[in-house]
């Protein structure tokens, strides 16, 4: 064997995986598979857990730059994918963008690139479309929405909608990767939440879900029908949380006395408000 | 009556109206103002209908009680429906109300004609103006142009809007006297060109004054309908090019026509809307903004009308021998976009990638060129990208049956019905 086997395991965060990249060069070697803290794989080979160290990874991310000035964002967003193992196929490009230096950028169809701009793609494609399919309800002033994303879209929102809801207060939750958006005050933030249910609709909210109901179901035209077509623009997974779909007694206005949903109506519990801006990278939980 | 009511009312009698986008604008948020455009410069669809349109505005009329008598029309004054017309306070925060749960980008207000085109336009004015002066509204806001309305009045709707729009519904000025008595091409193309002109000027004006106030910032679009009067693809075609040409408009849309009233002037009840003819002028259209084509290049005398069986630009490359093949490596842009299969996102993949070597055809797919039909059209290095060579017809009848699964199957099994009845 050339070099040894070696699997690394670090803590889930974009510094960490770029710490993986520092370990492998500094220590010479190929690691066989990069785990996330959490996935427990049984596998033959050795496990090192690779620290994150802030340095570090800043001095990785520093030598993207001077490749090129987009290939650290680009793989910040491949970072976001649901893409299967994406840390090995992040790592195997990040070694033939040593190698070949800025050239391999416009290779589009390379066998190690073309993936991760696909993947790219597709994150792009499901923010365009939550962009727009997303549902906000609203309960004492406060918007608040839930999504079921594949790929950890909130960083990909947090622009758009902290400039469309600038003087008001939402959060955006996402059901796949247990994690919320958290907006208020010009101050936004990305937080980790495990458990969290919206509240029941309140007489205004029920309201408006039913006046939108109704222009949804006026403004087709019957004799145009096409499911299909909207099928295609619009899949069906991104359904179960639009108001459009949702089932009927989502437009039936309760009391908040008699539902114990959640604690306070819509802000989810035991979340501290968002308090100091936090920089562009979103940090994965802690 | 109370608010669901005339939304359903209103909704119910604006859907036929074809555009509905939010696209030509881009503004952030402005402190103490609800709302910005969309961040993207195609703006953003929130839902899709049954029908598969998209639905990115709040669209309505402001009113249908009209005092016009277009006899394609279903709010012209002889027809026995509900009339109903918004308040500007009912409007605004109902488009305040919808914009922050996300369910729309913005408003798009037309309306029927309510005494006189001034009258109605005055009552649009006022809304619109109660949505961004005391709502603080910064979103997307469509307002039509209704044909006839002083120049002053359409002044100060397009400072208010984003997009405006004058219909011209009919592609002929024959069709407009039948079916339209109260309209005139005249009195269409007057607000257009006004449009056009005080759009040209307010660029200089932004030139000069940073702050100076905008007109109407993502110009003007119109709508057609097809199919209820018997002008052809071509005539259609030619009319949109020089609306393009000369009148600088963003967008055309065409709408397949669904009869709704009864009329001898119009084609049946029962007739189906021409959907497959609406699409290929939709292709066509395509093909004109961005692909570099003339009408005169996709229709001529000869062939009036597009091809139900095969897609313009497909028709074209099959008519025109002497182009192809196109060497992948070497063909500028222009001469990329002409092949079937090879859009404006995949020709400037391929020029980026060949800078660092010869492409093979294998890596074409990737590129997001669609093999199955630019295959006939293109060679890689001097080498064809299909290993076999057909002849044109060849060609012709293989590109077919690619199209053949994306038609309706429907639309098909009528043609063969309507032919052994005929």
């Amino acid at each position: 064997m050339a070099w040894r086997e070696i699997i690394y395991e670090y803590d889930g965060s974009f510094d960490g995986f770029l710490c993986c990249i520092y370990e492998s060069y500094t220590q010479k070697e190929r690691p066989t598979a990069i785990l996330c803290d959490g996935d427990d794989e049984p596998g033959l080979f050795e496990i090192r857990a690779v620290l994150t160290d802030r340095a570090h990874a800043k001095r990785v991310y520093r030598s993207f730059f001077k490749i090129s000035p987009d290939v650290g964002s680009f793989l910040r967003r491949v970072f976001l994918t649901c893409m299967d193992d994406k840390e090995m196929a992040m790592y195997r490009f990040i070694v033939k963008l040593y190698r070949d230096g800025a050239p391999l950028l416009t290779r589009l169809s390379d066998e190690t690139y073309h993936p991760l701009l696909r993947a790219v793609r597709q994150l792009s494609g499901e923010a365009e479309a939550l962009r727009g399919f997303i549902r906000f309800s609203e309960l004492s002033g406060v918007l608040g929405a839930e999504i079921e994303p594949k790929n950890r879209i909130l960083p990909m929102l947090r622009k758009h909608f902290c400039d469309r809801y600038h003087n008001e207060s939402f959060f955006i939750y996402d059901r796949t990767h247990r994690e919320a958006l958290l907006y208020a005050n010009g101050v936004s933030r990305i937080v980790p939440l495990a458990q969290f249910e919206m509240a029941p609709p309140d007489e205004h909210e029920a309201n408006y879900r039913r006046l939108w109901r109704r222009f949804y179901d006026t403004i087709a035209i019957r004799e145009r029908e096409n499911h299909k077509l909207r099928m295609t623009h619009m899949p069906k997974r991104y359904w179960n949380t639009m108001t459009e779909f949702q089932k009927e007694d989502d437009f039936i206005p309760r009391s908040q006395g008699s539902v114990e949903a959640a604690p306070a109506p819509c802000v989810p519990a035991a979340t501290p408000a968002p308090e100091k801006p936090t920089g562009c990278a979103p940090s994965a939980p802690a | 009556m109370d608010l669901l009511e005339k939304l359903t009312i209103l909704a119910d009698a604006a859907k036929y109206d074809a555009a509905c986008t939010s696209s030509g604008v881009r503004r952030g948020y402005q402190e103490g103002k609800i709302g910005s455009t969309s961040s993207s410069m195609a703006g953003c669809c929130h839902s899709f209908s049954a029908d598969g349109r998209c639905i990115t505005l709040l669209k309505v009329l402001l009113s249908n009680d009209c005092c016009y008598n277009c006899k394609y029309c279903v709010n012209r004054c002889t027809n026995d429906t509900p009339r109903a017309t918004f308040t500007p306070e009912e409007l605004a925060e109902l488009t305040i109300g919808f914009f922050r749960r996300n369910y729309i980008e913005g408003l798009f207000l037309s309306s029927g004609v309510l005494r006189s085109p001034d009258y109605t336009t005055e009552l649009m004015i006022r809304a619109l103006s109660i949505l961004r002066n005391a709502y603080r509204f910064n979103g997307y806001i469509h307002a039509k142009a209704i044909p006839g309305t002083s120049p002053e009045l359409i002044e100060q709707l397009g400072l208010l809007a984003d997009r405006l729009s004058v219909n011209i519904e009919l592609p002929s000025e024959a069709g407009l006297k039948t079916l339209a008595p109260n309209k005139t091409k005249q009195s269409i193309l007057r607000p257009m060109t006004q449009i056009r002109d005080r759009g040209v000027q307010n660029r200089q004006e932004l030139v000069k004054y940073r702050h100076a106030p905008k007109f109407a910032p993502a110009g003007q679009s119109t709508q057609l309908i097809v199919g209820a009067t018997p002008d052809n693809d071509l005539h259609i075609l030619n009319l949109t090019q020089s609306l393009y040409d000369q009148y600088r408009l963003k967008r055309v849309f065409y709408s397949a026509y669904v009869p709704v009233v009864e009329n001898t002037l119009l084609p049946a009840l029962d007739t189906k809307p021409p959907l497959l003819r609406e699409h290929r002028l939709y292709q066509a259209d395509w093909l004109l903004r961005f692909y570099g084509f003339r009408a005169h290049e996709l229709l001529d005398e000869s062939a009036p009308d597009f091809d139900p069986l095969l897609d313009p630009k497909c028709c074209w490359a099959v008519r025109h021998p002497e182009f192809f093949p196109v060497e992948v490596n070497r063909a500028d842009y222009e001469a990329l976009l002409r092949v079937p299969g090879i859009g404006v996102v995949s020709a400037r993949r391929i020029l980026v990638a060949r800078r660092t070597g010869p492409l093979h055809a294998d890596e074409l797919k990737k590129l997001g060129v669609v093999m199955k039909r630019a295959q006939y059209f293109l060679t890689c290095s001097g080498q064809l990208a299909t290993p076999l060579r057909l002849s044109q017809g060849g060609i012709l009848s293989s590109l077919m049956a690619v199209e053949r699964s994306a038609l309706p199957a429907s639309q098909m099994e009528q043609l063969s019905l309507f032919d052994q009845v005929g």
